[in-house]
Parts: structure tokens; C-alpha cells; sequence
């Protein structure tokens, strides 16, 4: 049986090297969103006034459909992190935040898949 | 840890409210609160693609949405929060390389990003109306 309490325990060991990761990760994905909000941006404005056939060759074709699989990507996971901050910030009740952690994962993981998949179809289906 | 108690009861920090209001401080909660309505956002672009991949039906109708005078004020909305997010972005991969933190520095910046995301949403959505589709 250990005596020790739990700062007792981690005192002394130093780092994780671990802490930085969502830090970084979210540095990463806001510096990636800079040139993707122009792309995404820019194709709305060449899209005005498409038709079902115009906007679907745009989607599909080969320079904007990998753009637009990262617009879907960098920003969901961008915003997922960005979320689980301001629950654990914010919400205090262990029942609601882990259910709003729970959701948050659950949401973003839909729009991505979605998003990524609505792409792939037009670039591939029939 | 959940559960334990730490031995001695420690300080909290003071909430906002006891701060006073200042710029810098508006929109440092104004970048948090286009996250947020971002993140909800998202389910636009993401429901057009979708419309999209499932058919000119579908296509035609998410479209008659976004085109609806609500809808475009949506999209406005969301449009300029997104302007805004990413120059509130700017700004904190700025200070992220540990300049630009002194006071005028921080006050210009806060100026900076609201003027920006006005100024560039509104250049935008002229263009856009220029362009004729909408």
C-alpha cells in the first residue's frame, strides 16, 4: 500500500514532454486555415450563379476537390479542439462536460467524414 | 484529480465580470464567440457538398436556402465571422512569436481585426452582388 499522495507521486519526474500537443496541433491547423478560408472563399465567388452541372464539374475536378478535403479536415479538426477548450473552460458538472466532450467528438468526426465523403462521390461516383 | 481535496482550499482567479471592459478584452471574447457560431457554421459548407453529392434535387433546394433573405444573412454572418476568426487567428500567431505584446501593439491589433473583418466582409459581399448571381 502506497502512502504517497498523487502530487507526491508526479513530483520529481519532471515533464511529460507531452503537454504541447494540442497547443501545436491547433497552431498547425490555424496556420493551414489562412490559405484554405481564401480558397474556400474565392470558390463561393466563382460559384455564384453556377448550375447543378457547373458546380459539381468545380467540385469534382482535380486542383479543387484535394482543397476542399483539407477546408473539411483542417477546419473540423481545428474546431474540435477549439470546442473541447471552451467546455473545459467553462463547463464544471462532470455529467454535462463529458456528455458535451462526448458530443463534440461525435459532431466533428460527422462533418468530417461527411464532407470528405459528398467530395469523393462527385469526384468518383457516378 | 476528482475526488481529492487538496489539503489547503487554493485562491480561484476572479471571473470576468469584476474586469473592466476594455477593447483588447472584447475581442478576445469576440475571437472565442466566432469560434464558437464557426464550429456550428461548419454545417453549412459541409450541408452544400452533401446537396451536391446527392443530386440536382437536393442541389437546387439547399441552394433556394441559401439564397432565401435569411439565408444570406447567414451566410453574411457567417462569412464575417470567419474573416474575423482568422484575423483574430493572425493575431495570436503573431503573439505566438512573442511579439507584438506591448500596449499600443495590442490595442492596434484589436482595432486591426475588427476594421479588417468589416472592411474585407463588406468588400466581399460587394463583390459578390457584383458578380450578378445573387
Amino acid at each position: 500500500m502506497r502512502l504517497r499522495t498523487p502530487l507526491g507521486n508526479a513530483r520529481g519526474l519532471g515533464s511529460a514532454h507531452e503537454g504541447t500537443e494540442v497547443f501545436w496541433t491547433q497552431r498547425l491547423t490555424s496556420i493551414a486555415s489562412i490559405p484554405l478560408t481564401f480558397f474556400l472563399v474565392g470558390s463561393c465567388l466563382y460559384l455564384i450563379g453556377a448550375d447543378y452541372e457547373a458546380a459539381r464539374a468545380f467540385i469534382s475536378s482535380v486542383f479543387a476537390a484535394p482543397a476542399l478535403i483539407l477546408v473539411v479536415i483542417v477546419f473540423v479538426w481545428h474546431m474540435c479542439i477549439g470546442m473541447e477548450e471552451i467546455l473545459v473552460d467553462y463547463v464544471h458538472s462532470p455529467a454535462l462536460k463529458f456528455a458535451g466532450l462526448i458530443f463534440n467528438i461525435f459532431f466533428s468526426v460527422f462533418l468530417g467524414l461527411t464532407g470528405v465523403y459528398a467530395i469523393l462521390k462527385l469526384s468518383f461516383g457516378a | 484529480m476528482a475526488g481529492t481535496r487538496s489539503p489547503t482550499e487554493r485562491p480561484l482567479s476572479p471571473h470576468l465580470e469584476i474586469y473592466r471592459l476594455t477593447f483588447t478584452f472584447l475581442m478576445s471574447g469576440f475571437h472565442r464567440v466566432t469560434g464558437f457560431v464557426l464550429y456550428f457554421g461548419m454545417a453549412i459548407p459541409v450541408a452544400w457538398l452533401l446537396a451536391a453529392a446527392a443530386g440536382p434535387e437536393w442541389f437546387d433546394f439547399v441552394n433556394g436556402l441559401i439564397g432565401t433573405f435569411l439565408g444570406r444573412l447567414v451566410l453574411f454572418g457567417y462569412s464575417w465571422g470567419l474573416i474575423h476568426h482568422m484575423l483574430g487567428g493572425v493575431r495570436h500567431l503573431i503573439w505566438d512569436t512573442g511579439r507584438g505584446l506591448d500596449l499600443v501593439s495590442i490595442e492596434v491589433f484589436a482595432r486591426a481585426t475588427i476594421i479588417g473583418s468589416a472592411a474585407l466582409t463588406a468588400a466581399l459581399w460587394l463583390a459578390a452582388y457584383a458578380l450578378g448571381g445573387l
